[in-house]
């Protein structure tokens, strides 16, 4: 039986504010399958870094709180574990990067001291070892004259070199899961192709898996086997690259699809847009959530419903793999064909 | 000379034409704050923009686009060259002599949030240009602030809100509405859409498109979005370390891309289409950096097409190859180089 490596089941992450509490990710479950990358996609809001903090525990505290569900990672349920316990997978058993480098790195300690600091803290190297694989790890990592570049500080170094950096550091322990929180997006086109080439090729030869999580679904769909398209907390859809590419099932996966400006478009003509704006997390619908955006003709009198009040729609398995939020508003199949 | 790219081609004289344009910025340092060298953000460019078009502007972090873009509207004076607006040099106007050209270019920025005050309502943001511009009735700066609601895509109520009401792709609506208060002729739109949400990109998008025809506009369209640009652009500049490397119509640099770096910039987007992997351009290295920047041509010690050691101090040579088309001609820049030697 081939079990995946991650199992997150209905997980429920709030946060308490001054208006109340919000609840940020809201029952979400998926799946990560071992040496492969999980997309997660969605909208600024639409929970998926504070499911990327929930996995690794990282929510700010003491205003972050996991309210329910199994986070279930080699066996042990991250959900519940203690912070030792914690410490020993983080940085070790799953590694992290994040947007923007300069903030993932200490500005005030030399790079081969925060790399050697990694081995320092997981495994049982003197100092001496651990500076000379933070070297090897940096050369892997395509960063030019390692040795020169371990002892200069992170303001030293570019914005591709410095997420190479971070890369390096997320791989140091050999983790079998890195997630990666919007790695390319502060970077340029041209180094965002060198960085997700070099993951690409760190994960072919290391097997680790991958969760990417991005706003933008051309890097989604070059780099992930499997992806979640996130809507305001929720799933709105998940499945195979290939299904959320050429048979998006949800409205709002085909609207996003739809309103990117695509370099083969004929230029000067209108896009297509998906109405309205992506809902604040402070008086959410129980029902879907993505109907007063939705283009079905039903919508308005599924708003005006009880169901839109009180039922929350479950997800549906229309495919192999492929589930979409079971709401008729929401959901392509259900549109009335055009005459 | 790399100058003078714009052939006659019929359609009147542009409505602004950059002349050699250059923008240095001091590097202080030291104790007594010499300056130690010169930040070449904008190293010699010229371009026009002709009535009704859309310029797209594309280069990376540190290309000196958006320096470009504020020269342009005169929020920087340039350090050399001209800015041509319908044919008068304002490159060098005081603050004073600018007025009256101020209504005639405005700028769109990134974030809106911060280019809007905070503290005041929707209202008094929208009617401070006519105040500024001295309209002294009220009951007609109110009546116009309401049009350009409507224009926008607005609700009237917005009137009396604040910024923070409101989500980003709103804001960025009022800062159009802002731009186009004074019936402008050239708006500079510096990033106007990457800090949106993509389903809320397309609607702005769609907004400038829609305004460029009702009111004639012309843009300078500053992005990094290859895809972005395509879109909305008749002709497209390169731009890298301070120069353009390669112009022309839009369809044409996207059909036959010349500049190495152009290629690769193409080659680079992902394509929201799985399992569709075209052959990618990797380049080596970062941009160099703008302080003091190599005297020849600045992209070949990145190129992946190779030349002769002794070549790459040679500066390019910016030339129309096709009507319309123009592209930095250096070995390490085209392919086929001797085929463009006459």
């Amino acid at each position: 039986m081939n079990s995946p490596l991650l199992d997150v089941r209905n997980l429920q992450t709030a946060f308490d504010t001054e208006k109340g509490r919000v609840v940020a990710v809201d029952d979400i479950s998926f799946t990560v399958a071992r040496g492969k990358t999980l997309g997660i996609v969605g909208e600024s809001g639409c929970g998926k870094s504070v499911t990327a903090l929930s996995i690794t525990r990282l929510l700010p505290q003491p205003m972050g709180n996991i309210l329910g569900g199994e986070i279930s990672f080699e066996g042990q349920d991250l959900a519940q574990a203690t912070e030792s316990q914690l410490r020993a997978v983080r940085g070790a058993r799953i590694g992290m990067i994040f947007q923007e480098p300069m903030t993932a790195l200490n500005p005030v300690h030399r790079i081969g001291r925060q790399l050697s600091e990694c081995f320092l803290l997981h495994q049982d190297i003197s100092k001496a070892e651990a500076w000379d694989r933070s070297i090897e790890l940096l050369q892997k990592v395509g960063i030019p004259s390692a040795e020169v570049r371990i002892g200069e500080y992170p303001h030293q170094l570019s914005g591709g070199m410095r997420q190479r950096v971070v890369i390096a550091m997320a791989l140091a322990c050999k983790p079998s899961l890195v997630i990666a929180d919007e790695p390319t997006t502060a970077l340029d086109v041209t180094i965002q192709a060198q960085i997700l080439e070099l993951m690409k090729s760190l994960q072919e030869e290391m097997g680790m898996s991958i969760i990417l999580i991005t706003h933008d679904l051309g890097v989604i769909a070059e780099t992930c086997d499997d992806v979640v398209v996130m809507y305001a907390g929720r799933v709105a859809e998940k499945g195979s690259v290939q299904d959320i590419f050429e048979r998006p099932a949800h409205l709002y996966t085909k609207g996003l699809l739809d309103s990117i400006p695509r370099i083969d478009h004929p230029p000067k003509t209108p896009l297509q847009t998906i109405p309205g704006f992506v809902p604040g997390l402070h008086e959410l619908p129980t029902g879907a959530r993505f109907a007063p955006r939705s283009p079905h003709p039903d919508a308005k009198a599924y708003m005006n419903s009880e169901a839109y009040r009180s039922v929350r729609p479950s997800l549906v398995e229309i495919g192999p793999g492929h589930w979409v939020e079971d709401c008729p508003v929401v959901r392509v199949d259900q549109m009335p064909a055009h005459t | 000379m790399n100058s003078e790219p714009q052939s006659a081609n019929g359609d009147g004289p542009p409505l602004m034409e950059l002349r050699d344009l250059q923008m240095f910025f001091p590097v202080k340092g030291g104790v007594l704050q010499r300056t130690q060298a010169q930040l070449k953000a904008v190293n010699g460019v010229s371009l026009s923009i002709r009535k009704g078009e859309t310029l797209g502007l594309v280069g990376e972090s540190g290309c000196g686009k958006s320096t470009l873009g504020k020269c342009a509207v005169r929020l920087l004076r340039p350090t050399g060259g001209q800015v041509l607006f319908e044919g008068n040099d304002i490159s060098s106007l005081s603050r004073k002599a600018l007025k009256p050209y101020r209504r005639d270019i405005q700028m769109i920025f990134q974030d809106p949030a911060e280019s809007l005050n905070p503290r005041h309502s929707i209202g008094s943001l929208l009617e401070e240009p006519f105040l500024v511009h001295g309209n002294r009735d009220a009951a007609d700066r109110n009546r116009r602030v309401l049009k350009l609601l409507d224009i926008v895509g607005l609700p009237a109520s917005a009137i009396e809100k604040f910024p923070f009401e409101f989500s980003g792709g709103q804001r960025q609506r009022i800062g159009i509405a802002r731009a186009i208060a004074l019936n402008p002729k050239l708006v500079i739109c510096d990033e106007p859409v990457s800090a949106l949400d993509v389903s809320v990109q397309s609607q702005i998008l769609n907004l400038l498109m829609n305004l460029q025809e009702e009111f004639n506009l012309s843009y300078i369209f500053i992005a990094h979005d290859l895809a972005v640009v395509k879109h909305i652009s008749d002709r497209v500049a390169i731009m890298y370390l301070g120069k353009i490397v390669e112009l022309g119509p839009t369809e044409e640099i996207f059909r036959n891309p010349l500049h190495a770096y152009t290629r690769a910039l193409i080659s680079a987007i992902p394509v929201p289409r799985p399992g569709q992997r075209r052959e990618r351009i990797l380049l080596k290295g970062d941009v160099p950096s703008p302080i003091d920047p190599p005297e020849g041509c600045a992209f070949a010690r990145r190129s992946w097409i190779p030349c002769e050691p002794e070549e790459l101090d040679k500066p390019g040579e910016f030339r129309e190859v096709s009507p319309g088309h123009w592209v930095e001609l250096h070995p390490a820049t085209v392919e086929d180089y001797a085929s463009y030697q006459r």
